[in-house]
């Protein structure tokens, strides 16, 4: 196969395939938007997608007649699923800004024929992960004057202190940010698919939404420096949001969460799980789409080393937590250890430091990193690895704490499985209803990776 | 403005290196009112037409100091003056439970300054403009790149000009209708 032959070839492999220009990569991205039908597998995918929407939607509604009780949540474990899904979903929220706005102040080019869907992987998991809290709260309408701070006749004001509202402050302000990069990234395919386009009502509504964007050099020259400083501004905000979320743990004093390692693992944590996230998409599509050229063998070999680094800091992590616990010379924190590792949950915990600790070992191998079947693989390792993370975050520690009258056990309930597969369905269809409508790839960012790009007669005068 | 009067000149270059050069000789030329085009962010064009705007940070930096002025005041306002709550005689001004907050309003403010800031600079959106009004202009998101003269710059003359253009080695002089 050609690829594998040229991913054997000495040097640093390619990030865009040979033979393009400019005017091949605008027709090649732009025809997967521009045409009356959809490869197969887009339906099968968008119609799975939409099915579980539909058992998500469903739960969501029992739910608001029913109350809380449909899930599996009681005193001692309040938070259960909602709160192991909150987490995982915006987890996997942060490597759309991460490749888009770290990697792109870092000047690591090959972000480029991924930064787009990743965004858009971003927003929706964002969506899917705020849904979780607001449903927790039983009551979402009632929760407004919970989280917004709004003069209301009762005079209630949240409470500023708590990490909870810290959490409706980074959450809110990484969606909108998050969206606004997305668009303005957005803003000139817009306008190429408004001129490439040849059906006037589809020229209509991309050219409402491209704005008059007509590529001015006084419009690209404020259009980039306005970029790079949302990049600045985008990366102390994705590492600030998973800090907070962790917050929501290490701020209280329940034994396993009040460790200050919690900010940076967390962060490593979402990382790893985002670029897993990005791999178990970017696989299938650029098969779908046939985009080898611009998906390359280096793109996946560069995410799998990201993979293996955040997988080893989120290991510390782990090593980590049992060193306090025995270090602390606490008996809570200590009891909290050794029941996660011989308590009810154990084979969870097992089941975790196996997938995210143990198989990602595989990717010090070369040969593993260049195999797409096996790359897949570890990748969905990884997926279920960092949800069996934070299931036991949440679990072991709330379950058993400081009074064993008050011990308990949490079991999920059918709810809580159709509302957490149903998020996965949400995702899936809103991620394959952008892939159809929007260009996947940044078509104007892929032009500037060819060598003509570049003009020669830059700087000197 | 007469509908006998074109908005200007297009030139038409097939590469980023043509059009840079182009851009260069005709402000070393004397032209003043120009714009280049091109379907990606070309570095040194800016430079050519002699374009420089620094407004877009300044707009950045006021926007992140009104988001960490609005963050903290809100906070300030909630706990000391609208509902000062005393919990055990801990103070009212606990500054540092305040910073989360503060620190996302800070760069939500100045994200907002970036993007609509930099949309308002650039007159966006703007639905209509002379230039579209060229069939080949709609190449200009795909792989060509323009450079255009408008007919208001006062060295504008539709002859010479376009003889001046011509001799850039274009690919092509257009008028451009209004």
């Amino acid at each position: 196969m050609d690829e594998t032959r040229r991913s054997q070839l000495p040097g640093p492999q390619p990030i865009i395939g040979p033979g393009h220009t400019f005017g091949t990569i605008t027709d090649k991205i732009s025809s997967i938007v521009l045409t009356r039908t959809a490869p197969f597998p887009w339906y099968v995918a968008a119609f799975v997608g939409f099915l579980l929407t539909m058992v998500l939607f469903y739960s969501l509604g029992y739910l608001v007649v029913k109350g809380t009780g449909i899930w599996g949540i009681n005193v001692p474990v309040g938070w259960g699923f909602a709160i192991i899904n909150l987490v995982w979903w915006i987890g996997i929220g942060h490597a759309g800004t991460l490749i888009s706005a770290i990697l792109l102040l870092l000047n690591q080019q090959w972000r480029t024929s991924i930064n787009r869907f990743a965004e858009a992987m971003t927003l929706f998991a964002v969506a899917c992960a705020a849904l979780f809290p607001l449903f927790h709260t039983g009551r979402p309408w009632v929760a407004a004057y919970w989280l917004m701070p709004y003069p209301n006749t009762m005079g209630i004001w949240p409470q500023f202190r708590s990490p909870l509202i810290w959490d409706v402050f980074a959450i809110s302000t990484y969606a909108t940010v998050s969206l606004l990069f997305w668009l303005m990234g957005l803003i000139p395919d817009l306008a190429t698919l408004r001129d490439k386009t040849t059906h006037p009502a589809l020229r209509r509504v991309y050219g409402l939404l491209a704005m008059g964007w007509r590529g001015s050099a006084r419009h690209w020259w404020r259009y980039e420096k306005a970029y790079l400083l949302l990049a600045g501004l985008a990366t102390p905000l994705v590492l600030s949001v998973h800090s907070v979320i962790s917050f929501d743990f290490s701020i209280g004093i329940i034994p396993g969460w009040h460790a200050t390692i919690f900010p940076p693992y967390f962060v490593a944590g979402a990382i790893y799980a985002g670029f897993a996230m990005v791999l178990t998409l970017a696989i299938p599509l650029r098969a779908i789409y046939g985009l080898q050229d611009f998906i390359t063998m280096r793109h996946l070999d560069n995410m799998a080393k990201v993979m293996l680094v955040t997988g080893l800091i989120v290991f510390y992590g782990y090593t980590m937590e049992v060193f306090f616990g025995w270090y602390s010379a606490n008996e809570f924190e200590r009891y909290m250890i050794h029941n996660r590792m011989n308590g009810p949950y154990a084979p969870i915990y097992w089941a975790l430091i196996f997938c995210n600790g143990v198989v990602p070992q595989v990717l010090w191998s070369k040969r593993v990193r260049l195999s797409i079947p096996l790359l897949f693989a570890v990748a969905m390792v990884v997926n279920v690895g960092m949800w069996l993370e934070r299931f036991v975050i949440v679990v072991t520690s709330l379950h058993r704490d400081f009074l064993p009258s008050s011990w308990g056990m949490y079991y999920p309930t059918f709810w809580d499985w159709s509302t957490f597969i149903g998020t996965l369905g949400l995702f899936v269809m809103l991620m394959f209803l952008f892939i159809r409508v929007l260009p996947m790839i940044s078509i104007f960012e892929m032009r500037t990776l060819l060598p003509e790009a570049k003009a020669k007669a830059a700087g000197g005068r | 403005m007469s509908s006998t009067t074109p908005y200007g000149l297009m030139a038409e270059f097939h590469d980023a290196d043509a059009l840079v050069e182009a851009a260069r000789r005709t402000m070393d030329a004397g032209y003043r009112k120009i714009d280049a085009f091109t379907p990606f962010p070309v570095h040194g064009l800016a430079e050519a037409i002699r374009f420089k705007d620094n407004r877009v940070q300044l707009l950045v930096l006021a926007g992140g100091i009104a988001g960490a002025v609005t963050g903290f005041g809100l906070q300030y306002w909630v706990n000391l003056v609208a509902y000062p709550l005393n919990a055990g005689g801990k103070p009212l001004l606990s500054w540092p439970a305040f910073i989360p907050v503060t620190f996302e309003m800070t760069i939500l403010f100045a994200a907002f300054a970036a993007v609509f800031g930099s949309m308002a600079l650039n007159g966006l959106p703007q639905p209509y403009h002379p230039v579209f009004n060229t069939p080949r202009f709609a190449l200009a998101s795909r792989d060509r790149f323009f450079l255009v003269i408008e007919s208001a710059d006062p060295k504008f003359d539709p002859q010479a000009t376009r003889a001046f253009l011509q001799g850039l080695h274009a690919h092509e002089v257009v008028d451009v209708a209004h």
